[in-house]
């Protein structure tokens, strides 16, 4: 059992804010994700948690009792570090035991619970390394089993891929689920790749700026941001957004004028949605396809090919708007798109998203069935 | 594309004796002369008091001096001097790297004024505190402790060697904490954490993080620091001129006695050559060790 809650947390500097009234849950077994942009505050919350950060302001509370006053090390929390901070002069089996050793466990003890965390993670073969002798992937892995030994409540995670290769990255995000299914662990993962967030999370908690914009599932944020921020942060590539206006509410949803003279109807509630008023439309790269009878026009601008896929670069044509804005639209690989001629896209209403003059999306009138 | 790579490095593998070869010369005429003149002062009768005896003495110089117990007293003292100097310099030096890294208000203008012995030059720090510290009627030593109501202390008559001990360590402990500072100070603060998530408190954290941490800084440390001290002499000269007795004659001044002020050349270079090997062995046990700590 490891729970985790978050009250009213706040972290200043001196005058500075960073972090700006935090409330969350989570619970036990979840993997959850903090992400966001550089510099929003991940790891000063995550090191909040871990007990690194003195909490300014609100309460913490593990497994329901309050650890504000409890130091990091007795807080039952394991952290991997973003640079890993193995410690150099020490045998990898020593890096792994220094916990144990220091917590006054025996010899026979703390030989085996490494012995348990090097087969785990395949480090047998290395355990009378020194860190420097050893790959960025071992390290990694030397930095998690550092974590394992101690059976901890949560593991923490601060962008521990962030300092691999993209196929180490791959092969690592797998195993790290892996062994998140494996050892039924709580876990907190904090990541600025919302790839990363997307694959493993069980939850994930968007920052910015010190706040959280939106806590959900995967598919959850995907489907149905609670803001322009989420919509354009989830999900690769961007969604695009257009500023339109609403032209009437149907039953069905909003209808919207498009640049270019077309419209759409969005299914999403109309009752905030007086006729006339400015509104953001989203529209996912997935849901614009080429079509005769396609509701957007345009000239294409760029085109990226990525083998199964293309992302075509439209800019769409607004007699109101001298340079109109550009959307991108993910299509099949073998479409026959080339640049500078100009194109019709369709528009898949069901993926598409309304957001009000402030960025807070109008809701969808019905949830998608894999965001429950 | 395809040029083969052998090319530049067959011109990299050009034979450089002669361009090193003139340097090399150079540092040779500049190490073998001096010692090879001193090795031949040793072997001959040469004392400027009596200029008529001359000739070769053989190993009569050496036999001279071993049997001299000015020369014993002379090299547990330099042995003691250099052992003591490097004990408090490095503890020391240590435990200030580590309080200046701790951030407190005033604390660059703290580490200025712990650096700043190290600029003052020995003969005037030796005067300093001869004159302004220890002295017991002028010192500031002895104005403490006759406010304390206790009686002044005549360092360096009653505690030589300690004295001069303190007024070196004075002047290397600054160097100590520089290097070791920056040593300090390029530590990885997450290891820090990490040490504290597993449980380090501050006794932990410098025993197994910062220490091993500090190791090859120490090393450097003691090495630049034994060349040194091996050769303390103005400190010596300033304060108590070798005495009382031969209470702090090293070596160097023991050298510098036999040389210039019994102008006994002959014997003097036989207790150079002494210094020489000394020193000799101490950095073959360095270099050693330190060699293999770098590798690390
Ligand atoms: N010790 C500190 N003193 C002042 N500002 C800090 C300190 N640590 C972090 N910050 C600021 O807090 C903000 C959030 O930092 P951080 O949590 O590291 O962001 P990230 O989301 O990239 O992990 C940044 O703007 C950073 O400048
Ligand atoms: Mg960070």
């Amino acid at each position: 059992m490891a729970t985790l809650r978050l009250r009213a947390l706040r972290k200043s500097y001196g005058t500075a804010e960073i972090i700006k009234g935090v409330d969350l849950d989570i619970a036990d077994r979840e993997f959850a994700v903090f992400v966001g942009p550089s510099g929003c505050g991940k790891s000063t919350l995550l090191r909040m948690i871990a007990g690194l950060e003195e909490i300014t302001d609100g309460d913490l509370f593990i497994d329901g009792a309050r650890v504000n006053e409890v130091g990091p090390a007795d807080r039952g929390l394991a952290m991997v570090f973003q640079s890993y901070a193995l410690y150099p002069h020490m045998s990898v089996r020593d890096n792994m035991a220094f916990a144990l050793k220091l917590a006054g466990a025996s010899k026979a003890e703390r030989a085996a619970k490494v012995a348990e965390a090097s087969r785990i993670l395949q480090l047998d073969a290395y355990l009378d390394r020194k860190p420097k002798d050893l790959s960025g992937g071992q390290r990694q892995r030397v930095a998690i089993g550092r974590a394992i030994v101690r059976h901890p409540k949560i593991f923490l995670f601060d962008e521990p891929l962030s300092n691999l290769d993209a196929a180490l990255r791959g092969q690592m995000r797998i195993e790290l689920a892996r062994l998140h299914r494996d050892l039924a662990a709580t876990m907190i993962y904090v990541t600025h790749d919302q790839v990363e967030a997307m694959t493993m999370a069980d939850k994930i908690v968007v920052l910015q700026a010190g706040r959280i914009e939106q806590v959900g599932s995967p598919l959850e944020l995907y489907h149905h941001p609670a803001n322009l921020f989420v919509a354009g942060f989830i999900g690769s590539p961007r969604m695009n957004l257009l500023p339109v206006r609403v032209v009437s509410g149907d039953p069905a949803g909003v209808r919207v004028g498009l640049p270019g003279g077309g419209e759409v109807v969005v299914p999403v509630d109309s009752t905030r949605a007086a006729p006339g008023t400015g509104v953001t439309l989203g529209i996912r790269p997935e849901a614009l396809k080429p079509g005769a009878e396609g509701a957007l026009a345009g000239a294409v601008r760029h085109v990226e090919r990525l083998g199964g896929l293309t992302l075509a670069h439209v800019a769409v044509t607004d007699s109101a708007v001298a340079d109109g804005a550009t959307v991108v639209a993910q299509i099949e690989g073998s479409a026959p798109v080339r640049v500078g001629e100009t194109i019709r896209l369709t528009i898949d209403p069901g993926a598409t998203h309304l957001f009000d003059g402030e960025g807070r999306a109008l809701p969808h009138q019905s949830r998608h069935p894999l965001a429950a | 594309m395809s040029t083969p790579s052998t090319a530049p490095a067959k011109g990299r593998r050009f034979n450089g004796l002669p361009l090193i070869g003139p340097s090399v010369t150079v540092l040779l005429i500049w190490m073998i002369v001096p010692l090879v003149m001193t090795v031949w002062f040793s072997l001959q009768r040469y004392n400027l008091l009596d200029p008529t005896v001359t000739g070769f003495a053989g190993i009569d110089n050496y036999e001279f001096l071993v049997t001299d117990p000015d020369f014993w007293a002379s090299l547990a003292n330099t042995l003691i001097l250099v052992g003591s100097v490097l004990a408090i310099t490095v503890v020391g030096g240590t435990l200030l790297a580590v309080l200046f890294d701790q951030p407190f208000p005033g604390r660059d203008v703290a580490r200025l004024f712990a650096i700043a012995p190290f600029f003052v030059m020995p003969t005037v720090a030796a005067l300093i505190w001869k004159n302004l510290m220890m002295h017991p009627i002028y010192g500031v030593f002895g104005a403490a402790a006759r406010a304390l109501g206790l009686p002044a202390v005549d360092w360096f008559a009653d505690h030589p060697l300690l004295s001069v001990i303190l007024i070196v360590s004075w002047e290397w402990l600054p160097f100590a904490l520089l290097i070791l500072l920056t040593a300090v100070q390029s530590l990885d603060r997450e290891q820090l954490e990490a040490a504290r998530m597993d449980g380090a408190g501050a006794v932990a954290q410098f025993v197994y993080i910062v220490l091993p941490h500090l190791s090859r800084a120490i090393s450097v440390v003691v090495m630049i620091e034994t060349i040194f001290l091996l050769t303390v002499f103005a400190e010596i000269y300033v304060t108590t001129a070798g005495g009382p007795g031969n209470a702090t004659t090293n070596l160097a001044f023991l050298i510098y006695a036999r040389a210039l002020l019994q102008y006994d050349v002959g014997g003097a270079s036989a207790g150079g050559v002494v210094a020489i090997v000394l020193a000799n062995i101490v950095a073959f046990f360095l270099v050693r060790t330190i060699a293999r700590r770098l590798e690390v």
